[in-house]
Parts: C-alpha cells; sequence; structure tokens
C-alpha cells in the first residue's frame, strides 16, 4: 500500500507526462480524463452548434428540453440509446458492426499525444504529429468499411466520396504540416523574427516540442516568416474542415443528394458512434493546428506582455471566463418569464449559473489557477476553431465533388509545395545570414 | 465516351445490355428523399458520378383533381384549385376564375381586378421566396431557408387577415371577390413592401456573388431557348434561357396591361440565370404591387352573376402566368352546371419533363440543384 502511494507520489515531483514517466496509475487517470472531457465537450458542442447555428438563421434553437435546452442532448443521447438497433438484411453484419468502431477508435486515440500544456498529455511521443497524422486518416477505413457493409447505393456513393476526399485532403494537410515541422528547426532573424540561434535547432516532430520550440523562439509559427506561416495556416484550416467532413466540405453525408452518406443505414446507438467520432475528429484537427500555428498551450502575447503583472492578469483569465459565463446565465435567470409553470425551469438555470461560476471560483484558486492555465489557453482556442466550423455550416453552400478535387488538387497542393520550398529556402538563407553574422 | 446527350429514354421495362457493364449504377431517388421536393421519384443511371439519363415516375400525390371537377359545380370546384400548386393558391384560383367568367362572358369589376393582382403578385413574391430558401437548402446552404421563411411569413399574414387561410386561401369567386379589402389592408401591403426591399438585398448578399454558389449555378442544368420551346417550358426556365415569354406582357389578362414592369431574361439558361431572373421578378412583382395599391378604385367587388352557374355550351382555353410558369385551365361546358371536363396545364409538369435533358451529363450533385431550380410542386405536377 505504501509502495502504491509512494509510486502515486513519485511522478508528482517529475515534469514529464505521465507516459512519459512510465507512471501507469497518472496515465490511467489522464485517459480516464481525456475521455470525459471530451465526451462533455462533444455534448457541450452538440448543444452549442445547434444554439449558434440558431441564432444565426433567426431562430431560437433547443427552448424546451431543460432550460434554454440545456439538457437536449441529454434527451437526444438517451433516444438514441433506447433506439431499436437496425442491421439491414442484405448488410455484412460483421463489417457493419464494426465500423463504428474503428471510426470512433480512431478518432480517441488521436488524443493520446494531444498536449494540453507541458505535462498534460497522456503522452509525448517523439514522434507525435505523424502519430496523429495516421491514426486520424484510420477513420477514413471505417467509413469505407461502413459504407460497403450497409449493401445500399447512396452509402456506397457517400464512403467512396469520403474516401476520395480525405486522402486528397490529407496531401495538402502533410504539406502544410511539414512546413511548420520544418520551422521548429529554422531561426528567423532580422525582420523574420527575433529568435536567439543559440536556442535548440533540432526540430522536432512531438507535439510538446513543437510548442517549446514555438515557446523558445519567442513567436507562433502562424506569424513565423510572414506570410508563410500564415499561408500554411490557412492551408490546414481548409484542408481540416474537409478532412473532417464538415461544410462546406460536406459531400460524404450530403443531405440534399445522399440522404446522409456513409451512414444513411445505420440507426440508435451506432449512429452515435458516427457523431461522437464526428466531433471528436473536429477537436483533434482543431489541436493540430492550435498546436502547430497558434502555440498551442501558450497564452496570448507571451513576449509583448510580460512580466509578473500579466502573469497574474493572464492566470485570471480561466475562472473569469466561467464566472463571466455564469454570471450570463444568471442574468437570464432574471431574464425568465415569472409565471409559475417556468419555476422548475428558473431553478434550472439559476442552479446550472451557480455550477458555472463555482466552476469559476474554484479556478481562480491560486494553487489551481496555475496549473489549469495550460490547459485553459489550449481549450478556448480550440473553443475558437469550434465556433469557426458552426459559422462555417451557417454561410457556405455545399461544393459539388469535381469541384472539392478541384480545390484539393489544383490550389492547396501546388500553394503547399511552393510554400514548403519557400520555408526551407526562407530557413536556409537565414541559417546561411546567422552564419555569416556570427563570424 | 458517349455523350449522355445523345442516348435514348431511358427504357426501364427493357434495360439496355450495352449499358449493363460495371461502370453503369442504377439508382433511385426518392419518393421518399430529403431533396426532391415531395414525393418525385427519379430514376438515375450514373457512370460514376456523372448522370447518363432520368427518368421521373410521378403519380405519388394524384388526387384526380380534373375529375373531381366534373362531379362539382362550378362554384364548388374553386377551392379545389387551390390543392394543386399549393404553395401559390391564389394564382391557381385567379386562373380558374378568370377561365370561368370567360365561359360565362362576365368580367370583374375594377376594384377586385386591383385586389386580385396585389394578392396575386404577394403570392408570387411568397412563391419564389419558398423557392429560394429551399433551393439553397438543397445545395447546402441552410440559412437562407429561415432567412425567406421569416419573410414570407408577413405575406401569409396578409393573406390571413384578407380570407382567413395561410396557404390555400380560396380567396377570389368566380366573378370577383367574396370579401372586401379588410381595413388597414394597403397600409399593410405597403409596410410589406417597403419591409422586404432590404430583405431581397440580403438574399442576395448571402448568394449572388458567393463562389460555392457561383460554382454549383453557372453552367449546371442548361437549357437552350429552343429546347425549351420544344419541350413546352414556361415560366423563370424559360425567360432565363433568353425567351422573352411572360403571359402577364404577351396576352394580358386581370388588368396587367395597366401596371408597369420588365420581364427579365437570361443569357444562358443556366441555374444561376434562373436565379437572377426569380430574384429580379420578385423585385418587379413589388413594383406592380406599389403600383396597384396606389390605385385601387372603389367600387363594387363582384360582377353580377348567377346563383346558378350554367355556362353556354363551349369550351375555353386560358392561361395565366403562375409564379412557376403557365397555368392553363380548358373547360369544356355542356350547358350544366358542372363542368363536362377540366384539364389543367400545369407548369410544374409540363417543366418536369426538360429535368432529363437538363441533367445528361451532370454530376449526381447537379441533379438536385436542376429538380431545386425546375421549382417543381408535386401537387400540381400530380394533380
Amino acid at each position: 500500500m505504501h509502495d502504491l502511494i509512494e509510486y502515486i507520489q513519485s511522478y508528482l515531483s517529475s515534469n514529464l507526462t505521465p507516459g512519459g514517466a512510465g507512471n501507469w496509475f497518472w496515465a490511467t487517470v489522464y485517459v480516464l480524463a481525456v475521455f470525459v472531457g471530451l465526451s462533455v465537450a462533444v455534448i457541450a458542442m452538440n448543444w452549442l452548434e445547434r444554439k449558434i447555428l440558431a441564432h444565426m438563421q433567426v431562430r431560437l434553437g433547443p427552448m424546451r428540453v431543460g432550460p434554454h435546452g440545456l439538457l437536449q442532448p441529454i434527451a437526444d443521447a438517451l433516444k438514441l440509446l433506447l433506439k431499436e438497433d437496425i442491421i439491414p438484411e442484405g448488410a455484412d453484419k460483421v463489417v457493419f458492426w464494426i465500423a463504428p468502431f474503428i471510426v470512433v477508435l480512431a478518432a480517441f486515440t488521436v488524443f493520446v499525444v494531444v498536449p494540453f500544456g507541458p505535462t498534460h498529455a497522456i503522452t509525448d511521443m517523439n514522434i507525435g504529429i505523424l502519430f496523429m497524422l495516421g491514426v486520424s486518416s484510420l477513420s477514413v477505413l471505417g467509413i469505407v468499411t461502413a459504407g460497403w457493409a450497409s449493401n445500399s447505393h447512396y452509402p456506397l456513393i457517400g464512403a467512396l466520396r469520403s474516401s476520395a476526399q480525405m486522402v486528397s485532403y490529407e496531401v495538402a494537410m502533410g504539406l502544410a504540416v511539414v512546413s511548420a515541422i520544418l520551422m521548429t528547426s529554422l531561426h528567423g532573424i532580422g525582420f523574420y523574427g527575433a529568435g536567439d540561434a543559440a536556442a535548440g535547432a533540432s526540430g522536432t516532430l512531438s507535439m510538446i516540442g513543437i510548442v517549446q520550440a514555438q515557446q523558445e523562439q519567442q513567436m507562433w509559427f502562424i506569424f513565423k516568416f510572414f506570410p508563410l506561416g500564415l499561408v500554411a495556416f490557412f492551408i490546414f484550416a481548409v484542408a481540416m474542415v474537409a478532412e473532417t467532413n464538415r461544410a462546406p466540405f460536406d459531400l460524404p453525408e450530403a443531405e440534399s443528394e445522399l440522404t446522409a452518406g456513409f451512414h444513411t443505414e445505420y440507426s440508435g446507438f451506432r449512429w452515435s458512434l458516427f457523431f461522437l467520432a464526428e466531433y471528436s475528429a473536429m477537436i483533434a484537427v482543431s489541436s493540430i493546428a492550435v498546436t502547430l500555428w497558434l502555440g498551442g498551450w501558450l497564452r496570448p502575447f507571451p513576449n509583448a506582455l510580460q512580466g509578473p503583472t500579466w502573469d497574474l492578469v493572464f492566470s485570471l483569465f480561466p475562472g473569469a471566463t466561467f464566472v463571466f459565463l455564469g454570471l450570463m446565465t444568471f442574468y437570464n435567470v432574471a431574464r425568465m418569464p415569472k409565471h409559475p409553470l417556468f419555476k422548475i425551469q428558473t431553478i434550472g438555470l439559476a442552479g446550472f449559473g451557480a455550477l458555472l461560476g463555482a466552476i469559476g471560483l474554484v479556478l481562480l484558486i491560486p494553487q489551481v489557477r496555475v496549473r489549469v492555465n495550460d490547459i485553459f489557453w489550449f481549450s478556448a482556442k480550440v473553443a475558437g476553431f469550434m465556433y469557426l466550423y458552426i459559422w462555417y455550416r451557417g454561410t457556405f453552400p455545399r461544393y459539388r465533388f469535381d469541384q472539392l478535387m478541384k480545390v484539393g488538387w489544383k490550389v492547396l497542393l501546388p500553394v503547399g509545395l511552393g510554400l514548403l520550398i519557400l520555408t526551407a529556402g526562407l530557413g536556409m538563407r537565414t541559417e546561411i545570414w546567422e552564419a555569416v553574422v556570427r563570424r | 465516351m458517349t455523350d449522355p446527350k445523345t442516348l435514348s429514354p431511358l427504357d426501364l421495362e427493357t434495360p439496355d445490355k450495352t449499358f449493363l457493364d460495371a461502370n453503369e449504377l442504377v439508382i433511385n431517388m426518392g419518393p421518399q428523399h430529403p431533396a426532391t421536393h415531395g414525393v418525385l421519384r427519379v430514376i438515375l443511371r450514373l457512370d460514376g458520378e456523372k448522370v447518363m439519363g432520368l427518368e421521373c415516375v410521378i403519380g405519388y400525390l394524384h388526387r384526380g383533381v380534373e375529375k373531381i371537377a366534373e362531379n362539382r359545380t362550378y362554384t364548388m370546384f374553386n377551392p379545389y384549385v387551390d390543392r394543386m400548386d399549393y404553395v401559390a393558391a391564389v394564382s391557381n384560383a385567379l386562373g380558374y376564375c378568370e377561365a370561368v367568367e370567360k365561359l360565362l362572358s362576365v368580367e370583374a369589376p375594377p376594384r377586385a381586378q386591383y385586389i386580385r393582382v396585389i394578392l396575386t403578385e404577394l403570392n408570387r413574391i411568397a412563391s419564389h421566396q419558398l423557392w429560394l430558401g429551399t433551393h439553397a437548402l438543397d445545395i447546402g446552404a441552410i440559412t437562407p431557408l429561415f432567412y425567406t421563411f421569416r419573410d414570407r411569413e408577413e405575406i401569409l399574414k396578409i393573406f390571413e387577415k384578407y380570407c382567413g387561410a395561410r396557404l390555400t386561401t380560396h380567396a377570389f369567386r368566380i366573378g370577383g371577390l367574396q370579401y372586401e379589402a379588410y381595413d388597414g389592408f394597403e397600409q399593410d401591403v405597403k409596410a410589406f413592401v417597403s419591409f422586404v426591399k432590404p430583405k431581397i438585398d440580403e438574399y442576395e448578399e448571402l448568394l449572388t456573388t458567393n463562389r460555392i454558389w457561383l460554382e454549383r449555378t453557372k453552367n449546371v442544368g442548361t437549357i437552350s431557348g429552343k429546347d425549351a420551346i420544344a419541350l413546352g417550358v414556361t415560366g423563370p426556365v424559360l425567360r432565363a434561357s433568353g425567351v422573352k415569354w411572360d403571359i402577364r406582357k404577351a396576352l394580358p389578362y386581370a388588368n396587367y396591361k395597366n401596371f408597369d414592369f420588365e420581364i427579365p431574361t437570361g443569357q444562358n439558361g443556366d441555374t444561376y440565370d434562373r436565379y437572377i431572373v426569380r430574384m429580379v421578378e420578385m423585385r418587379q412583382s413589388l413594383r406592380i404591387i406599389e403600383q396597384a395599391v396606389e390605385g385601387i378604385p372603389e367600387g363594387p367587388i363582384m360582377a353580377k352573376v348567377p346563383k346558378v352557374m350554367k355556362p353556354p355550351v363551349g369550351e375555353i382555353y386560358h392561361s395565366i402566368e403562375a409564379p412557376k410558369g403557365e397555368l392553363g385551365y380548358f373547360i369544356v361546358s355542356d350547358g350544366s352546371t358542372q363542368p363536362y371536363r377540366v384539364r389543367v396545364r400545369p407548369p410544374s409538369f409540363v417543366n418536369l419533363q426538360a429535368l432529363d435533358l437538363m441533367c445528361r451529363g451532370q454530376l449526381v450533385a447537379d441533379v438536385i440543384a436542376v429538380i431545386g431550380t425546375l421549382d417543381i410542386v408535386l401537387g400540381e405536377v400530380d394533380r
């Protein structure tokens, strides 16, 4: 028993990830935390998407289940769980059964290397980004098998579209990623950065390493070699929408053409697995974008707004955000209709506000706020991407299949290649420049 | 690769053996499909995603409206026409009432004519708004639907205030109107005109210059003016192909000759042109409404029509420009209280036969866009 406690405590003093430290206990805790956090994020995302989309479309969105529809995702989850589990007669039952699990597995496994903070990752692989791209592209396998096993025309077309789309956008995505990885080892000087050339000049594929490289160079890669970083980020931002099959690239599940694409024949719990996978894949690719270009867990303006005062101000953000959300909720509690029928709803909303406020207050405790700061900034950046996803969906019509391919192969790919060459060339130039200056 | 435009129509009974290779896929779209606007069934023959030919199977909403007419008196049949094109019920009623009036040789009094024009043009805007919303939804833009429905609501409110019904209005009677315009009708209509003008700009802001919208609609579902005339296509679809044919101008009915408006035409006959033509039409309808509401004369709203209508023996064909095209009524009277035969020429039904031609060589996604741009209402196709 004593050994066990010692084993658990031994990790607390280390500055490695649980996986890196090889501590099984904490690794399990982190896995569970990530899993639960992700599930909560997907549920929240479900509600937020409906609400935000509704407000963009001059309607209210869910309002009936719980105050402001807060319990709607839970009601939906219950409905999906209780639904009859239908497997079409002509379907290949085993493959049909396995397909959603492949998709979910791929979508969740990538979070093993997502760095929520310098030590807040399940593990830190030295090929982290490669692992993420590799595993996340496994999900196409699940989609193709789902479409094939359904033994129906629409899912088949949806699955074929999906595989073509994901494979072709991965190329552009990969090029953008490579240019970011190049930046980890290249130091700009002069206009292209204030980096200290002495700081570790070797490149890295580790997710944590990439963020640390941005920290050392005191520059998010989106601003590096301006505008090259920005263009790479843009390519990735487009490719990641296509990769996750979201509007305006949601052809595989184009509702008006293919009814529901590859998951037309799926219902109930199996369908909800696809849903879960789609949203966690969105979060996963957004985390890649945040890690590679937006400085991961680093707070904004790390170099411009330095010093203990600014550190304090920024460390108050997480708590302040939740307290603000809580206050907003209480404002809406005050605006609730004063009819007795709304009593339960009002109490529920007040309770939710109190919960948000309590979380906010806990996050303001000095010992806590130091630890959650990284996680907060990372999540906030990812949340920004989630908002973008919803915004796209509310704004854009859908691309046609051939136009999608055209964008992928004729626009993003050449731009990505040129970008890679330019980044490498510029890096070379600065390296040579540095060598000259140093002499 | 054979050009799909040269292929013969699909023969479903005896499939052509030359097409039964592995590249061909025959898929069934509808009648339960989110984007076929009701219960249209389309059988598509695909080569990959390319449409080699298609056939429409209709009749899922057949209610025998024309047969019902033979067992109803002229007045009793009036509400039934509202159920054909249920998103433009007022236009249907206008066509029917005018046809019977022609048969009876009566004419609605001027005041009734003006109110008829106002309501019909309002209904044209409502129909186009519904078309825009669903068409954009089919192409993947979900937001315009809510904008158009929000604004269409204002039109339906005017209808509701006028006659109590929102959709199947039964607004007109043979010989004029049943109801006098309610107090404040003019103000409501004027308020609507000034309300909806910026809203139409708002729809255009969302779509007209949207890159994806342009790519999805330009050169999609192209039909030449010659083909359109050969197939009997009418309405905005014909006008987008460059043929300036609008029955309001060509064979003026009601009192359209009193109003100053333009007939928009397109050049390419593609989906984008049809979109632009309809957007301009909405503005032109507003122009007509503005002029009409200024000039509503005082006077009776019903002509002298016998209680029991017995039109003289004979036949009549009368057509109007419904939002979707030429809506014609062919009525044969045998001198009794009931028509001997009523035949409706619905614009959607005739326009739908251009679908095959417009879709050949396009992709599956374009079929959806083309069905949307034809603006069909299955209630009218099947009757």
